[in-house]
């Protein structure tokens, strides 16, 4: 869907962007994650053809990113805004026309995510008469209105409450299914791991990793537990099959431990060597969520 | 192209819809049609006082006595209190003034004219030519000259009509309402630049400052957005003249009607103005307008782009419109009394003054080739600002919380997209 291959961007005073590339595949959900100042919108903007980069290609469905595509992308910036004295109508249907819609077309259309937003009473309302949640409705009805095959979301859920947030993911699930590309910026990870099929991980102007979510995190086990047994506290004399790694969790007769396999012993040489002593309530592996590999890469790197 | 044609539809659209604008296009020809009532009604009334005044005539000399004749609205009347009491008499009644004759009527500042305020001109002007009228016939009595004889002898009424010699022939050279033209004209050019200068600086800070400006480049190209907002800002300023013209075109005719007795000094200066070819001032006009407005707006555009609020646009609006204004001091002052001074000739040259200037020496006919050079260099001034400003604007809008300087725009020129 979308390649972008070796982009460079230099600014003025520094490197925005330093040979990054990134695939995207159709109809998939793709997370572009990095801390504030990494990278990531200057990149965005080179796909929204904002900026053209220094050097490097980007290419849409195979072709080379031309005019041709504006209408076929829809983009939600992080700094968001409309017009403040326009009706709210008369505002999307103008934005909508720029993408290349007709004025009926984008009459019609309104009209549904209107009425699908429950939200037909604003038409002739102007936006500074809306509140800001209204507003981020609004503008997110304007990003996908003309029905682009890849939407890119820049920070899409910072100003939501949490109730339109999860209105507005369930439409970003629901427009996902119906065969758009996702491509989305964020720097809060709880939401990636949630949503994306894949990321990409940019810091310091460079990307640092790319993959499947799934893959990743897989990548990043290492054989760390957590376990929970009832009973007197076990003492460990240095012949189990795993190591402590940081301190015991007690509660009443309740106790959490964390633990590291030693060698090539696995879960089941664990549950063999503690069920004759304890009675255990829980084994669970620990995988790094996305936030913790994302501190971790970043901090590795820097 | 497309997308151009919908920016301009957007910005023209929501301006001529606003109040303000709607108010403006009335209001205007309204104030002309209130000034030239009130000239028209000034005029009139200036022509004779508005009440009757009497004239207490205190004559010491007996040389004026009984033989001052009574015109309209003013009565002259034969005093004989003394002064005092009569000075008394004015003070109470704003309707009777006294004039005080003392025996030496010659001496400067001895005949005196005394009332509760301050004598109307045209009171004092009758009074001073009734008395050196009969000073004179006194004075040609005692030397036997018959006064029938010269006033018919001095009954010719010669006026000196100015014409200028130029190659089409012959022409009125009445200099009076070309003054007026230029100023008015140059006046109405340096307000409208920087008006609708202004609507593109404040329309581009507003779209920068509520940052819809990174959905709609999203959209269109900046150059495009630019274009558009320009072109369409400068369309309502063309549908603000023109509704201008043709309200005070109506309200002209309306108020000549009802302003216009032959009497009135009104139509003389109507007349006059009729010889000024207002087609041909006005196709200038909407020329200069037009060429002067691209370039000012799209240096404007450029300034708003660099800019995070209104309060910052200082710094680069004075160097810029500092062309602009020098040349509409000097127009005012100068220019019009020299219009084809060398000063006057460059500055109508020069594109970043030339809107101003040419309108101003354009009532005293500009040779044609200095016209239509001044008119080339405001097309190419125009693309170059456009070119400048493009670049400028293209990188500014997306610049935010970053001090602009001068250097600093001068680099973002120089930035690759």
């Amino acid at each position: 869907m979308l390649s972008i291959r070796h982009i460079v961007k230099q600014y003025a005073g520094h490197r925005a962007l330093n040979d990054v590339s990134l695939e995207v595949e159709s109809g998939k959900i793709f997370g572009l994650l990095g801390p504030n100042g990494a990278g990531k919108t200057s990149l965005i903007r080179i796909v929204n053809q904002i900026t053209a980069p220094d050097s490097g290609e980007v290419y849409f469905n195979g072709e080379r990113l031309n005019q041709s595509h504006i209408n076929r992308i829809g983009y939600l910036p992080e700094e968001r805004g409309l017009y403040k004295k326009m009706e709210i109508g008369e505002q999307m249907i103008y934005l909508a026309r720029l993408k290349g819609l007709s004025r009926d077309e984008a009459n019609k259309r309104l009209k549904y995510w209107f009425e699908k937003l429950g939200i037909e009473g604003w038409w002739k309302k102007k936006i500074e008469e809306l509140s800001k949640g209204m507003q981020q409705k609004a503008q997110f009805v304007a990003t996908v209105m003309h029905e682009p095959d890849l939407i890119i979301l820049d920070e899409p859920f910072s100003g939501f409450d949490p109730v339109n947030a999860e209105v507005i993911k369930d439409e970003i699930l629901e427009l996902n299914r119906k065969g758009a590309t996702i491509l989305f910026s964020t720097h809060r990870m709880e939401s990636v791991e949630e949503l994306c099929d894949s990321i990409a991980l940019i810091n310091k102007s460079q990307k640092i990793l790319d993959g499947k979510v799934k893959h990743i995190r897989n990548s990043y086990r290492n054989d760390t537990y957590l376990i929970e047994y009832t009973g007197q506290q076990l003492n460990f004399d240095g012949t189990q099959p795993f190591e402590i790694v940081g301190d015991t969790l007690s509660e009443d007769d309740s106790h959490i431990i964390r633990i590291k396999l030693n060698g090539s012993h696995n879960s089941n040489d664990v549950l063999q060597y503690l069920i004759p002593r304890t009675r255990i309530n829980m084994l669970q592996e620990v995988i790094p969520s996305m936030n913790e590999i994302f501190i971790e890469k970043v901090n590795h790197i820097s | 192209m497309n997308k151009v044609l919908l920016i301009i539809q957007r910005e023209y659209v929501t301006r001529v819809r606003k109040k303000s604008f709607i108010i403006m296009i009335f209001v205007v020809p309204l104030l002309l049609l209130a000034m030239g009532g009130v000239i028209a009604l000034v005029a009139k009334n200036s022509n004779q006082l508005s009440s009757l005044q009497v004239v207490n005539v205190l004559d010491n000399s007996k040389v004026f006595d009984g033989k001052f004749r009574d015109v309209s609205n003013i009565k002259f009347v034969r005093g004989d209190q003394d002064l005092n009491k009569a000075k008394a008499t004015s003070k109470n009644d704003e309707n009777i003034s006294t004039l005080f004759i003392p025996a030496d009527y010659a001496k400067k500042g001895g005949v005196q004219i005394f009332s509760k305020k301050k004598s109307a001109i045209q009171l004092t002007e009758e009074i001073e030519k009734q008395m050196n009228d009969i000073a004179i016939n006194n004075s040609m009595l005692e030397h036997h000259i018959d006064p029938a004889l010269v006033n018919t002898i001095k009954n010719t009424n010669i006026n000196v009509n100015s014409v200028e010699i130029t190659s089409t022939g012959d022409k009125d050279a009445n200099i009076g309402p070309n003054i007026a033209i230029a100023i008015a004209c140059s006046i109405f050019i340096y307000i409208s630049l920087l008006i609708y200068g202004g609507q593109v600086m404040r329309g581009v800070i507003e779209e920068k400052t509520s940052r819809i400006i990174e959905v709609v480049i999203s959209s269109v190209k900046p150059f495009q957005l630019m274009l558009g907002k320009i072109i369409g800002v400068g369309l309502v300023g063309l549908t603000q003249f023109s509704a201008w013209i043709i309200l005070s075109v109506i309200s002209s005719k309306i108020a000549g009607h009802a302003f216009n007795s032959p009497a009135s000094p009104m139509t003389g200066i109507l007349q006059t103005l009729q010889t000024i070819p207002f087609g041909y001032i006005l196709s200038c006009f909407l020329f200069y307008f037009l060429t002067g407005y691209l370039l000012y707006s799209a240096m404007f555009a450029a300034v708003g782009s660099a800019v995070d609020s209104e309060t910052e646009t200082q710094q680069f609006m004075f160097p810029i419109t500092m062309p602009l204004l020098f040349t509409y001091i000097l127009s005012v002052s100068v220019l019009f009394r020299a219009p084809d001074s060398p000063l006057a000739v460059w500055l109508s040259i020069i594109p970043f003054t030339a809107p101003v200037a040419m309108m101003v020496r354009l009532p005293f006919d500009p040779p044609g080739w200095q016209l239509a050079l001044s008119m080339a260099m405001m097309v190419i001034g125009f693309l170059f600002t456009t070119y400048v400003a493009a670049r400028i604007y293209r990188v500014g809008i997306l610049m935010y919380g970053k001090k602009a300087s001068f250097k600093e725009l001068g680099k973002w020129f120089f930035y690759k997209e």
